[in-house]
């Protein structure tokens, strides 16, 4: 995978050629191996949703998943994206219809300045891929690497709450709202 | 922004330890990444290249063998925290994984890179400490186990030698009659303070305390005269003597000052969770069939 374009005006001349998803469509990018997945992200496609803000893995603005796993894209190198799904806030929506956790935190007040919003939504969804039906208290542990300045979090939990109740009832339309 | 470095990517151990020969200390071994990258994007480490150990499939074993748990080197805290075997027989490991940074961090940062990296205010250290783990560590001419006692030498600093790499971790499963526990207690992203206690015990008789303290001083060190205070006395001996073994163990963990708090203030709370993880471990060990204690507490 390693390829030395001297065009490319690497100082080490080294490039790597990688294939990743990007909200369901393919990239062929070529890459040095010292570029941060925030970088990739931000500066080489575009995407400007995933949010830099500490820079050193504490905050969680700039959480994305890789194979529905959270990472920091401020502290993660861009070659580990190789061959794998990235999801950004950007492929949340399905078109204009956005996912029941974008509907739930609009909803419920989870947001005030936006900031944080693309990487608590992000955060949300890997805790409810993994845990369906958490506790307040799974929330909140979950959730503690994602800083909001704005809400005091009251309504952010309650927002990710609602959206657990109603994907449920999205996958299991039988099922009674608790 | 990251300074320019050039990536090797080995695929087993073998190829690892070679590119380690080759190329010493020009090189950085790549592992995780969550405390590597910091340090690089602020320039205080700087590497002509970075050795990417999480493509080698030896490295990323996580099994029991002869009673022991064997940890391969690029084993992410989240596994640990999440893998059905170490929440059943290595419940204290699994619970300190799960609250090791946050979820992002627990994801993507290994236990192996943990331990090399040596940040003194780190979790794993200490409590694998009172579980007597010990680490495998590899160069061209073979492997050699090593205490991890005796491989944290200061912070930032651990007895790895520029042409070996750590494969794994060691972890022996408690005693009988045995539980552990792990306090700790911190106002930023990283703990002030950690406590690890592993306690031996029959109702009201005490036979072993094994004591590691973490995060106050350069290293997680075991203290072992405050554990002889506590070892072989019956109950309301050791209770009595918990306050003095707490404020022994406060001077023995040399506390310095930094942003986590005075020295003064860590030497304190050294004293009040060495207590609290005590008595949380002894009514474990008293109580349970399982050697450990703090069960899980997550979901699945």
């Amino acid at each position: 995978m390693t390829d030395d374009r001297a065009h490319h005006g690497t100082v080490t001349g080294q490039v790597l050629s990688i294939r990743v998803t990007v909200n369901g469509h393919v990239h062929d990018v070529l890459i040095e191996p010292y570029l941060t997945l925030i970088e990739l992200i931000r500066d080489r496609l575009g995407l400007t949703g995933t949010k830099k803000s500490c820079d050193m893995q504490v905050c969680g603005a700039c959480t994305v998943l890789l194979n529905g796993r959270p990472v920091s894209a401020c502290t993660m190198l861009a070659f580990e994206a190789r061959n794998a799904a990235l999801l950004t806030i950007e492929g949340m929506a399905q078109g204009e219809t956005l996912h029941p956790i974008q509907e739930a935190f609009i909803e419920h007040g989870g947001l005030q300045c936006g900031f944080c919003t693309p990487g608590m939504i992000l955060a949300a969804k890997a805790l409810l891929e993994e845990t369906p039906a958490p506790t307040e208290e799974e929330v909140k542990h979950y959730m503690r690497g994602n800083l909001c300045r704005c809400t005091g979090y009251k309504r952010i939990i309650e927002s990710i709450m609602v959206a657990a109740r109603r994907l449920a009832q999205t996958h299991n339309p039988g099922a009674l709202e608790a | 922004m990251l300074q320019p470095f050039v990536l090797e990517e080995p695929t087993s151990i073998h190829e690892a330890v070679a590119l380690r020969a080759r190329y010493g200390a020009t090189a950085g071994l790549y592992a995780g990444g969550t405390e590597l990258l910091l340090t690089m994007k602020e320039g205080l480490l700087r590497y002509e290249r970075l050795v990417n150990i999480k493509l080698i499939p030896e490295l990323a074993g996580l099994a029991l063998e002869d009673g022991a748990l064997h940890i391969g080197a690029i084993t992410t805290h989240r596994r640990l925290e999440r893998s059905p075997v170490v929440r059943t027989y290595f419940s204290t490991m699994a619970e300190m994984a799960a609250h090791v940074a946050n979820v992002r961090v627990r994801e993507v940062g290994t236990l192996g890179g943990n331990l090399c990296f040596a940040e003194p205010h780190a979790d794993p250290g200490t409590l694998l400490l009172v579980y007597d783990a010990s680490v495998a560590l590899a160069q061209q001419g073979g492997t050699r186990m090593l205490a991890l006692e005796q491989f944290f030498v200061g912070p930032f600093e651990v007895a790895l030698a520029d042409d070996e790499i750590l494969t794994a971790i060691r972890v022996p499963a408690l005693p009988a009659h045995t539980a552990a526990a792990y306090l700790k207690y911190g106002l930023l992203e990283r703990p002030s303070v950690g406590v690890a206690v592993a306690v031996t015990a029959r109702p009201d008789q005490v036979q072993e305390v094994r004591i590691a303290v973490g995060c106050v001083g350069p290293t997680p060190r075991r203290l072992r005269d405050v554990e002889s205070l506590l070892s072989q006395k019956d109950l309301p001996e050791v209770r009595a003597t918990l306050d003095a073994a707490g404020a022994l163990a406060g001077s023995a963990a040399d506390a310095v000052t930094d942003l986590h708090g005075s020295a003064e203030y860590k030497s304190y709370l050294v004293g009040v969770l060495l207590r609290r993880a005590f008595e949380r471990a002894y009514q474990q060990a008293i109580g349970g069939d399982t050697g450990d204690a703090a069960r899980g507490s997550g979901t699945a």
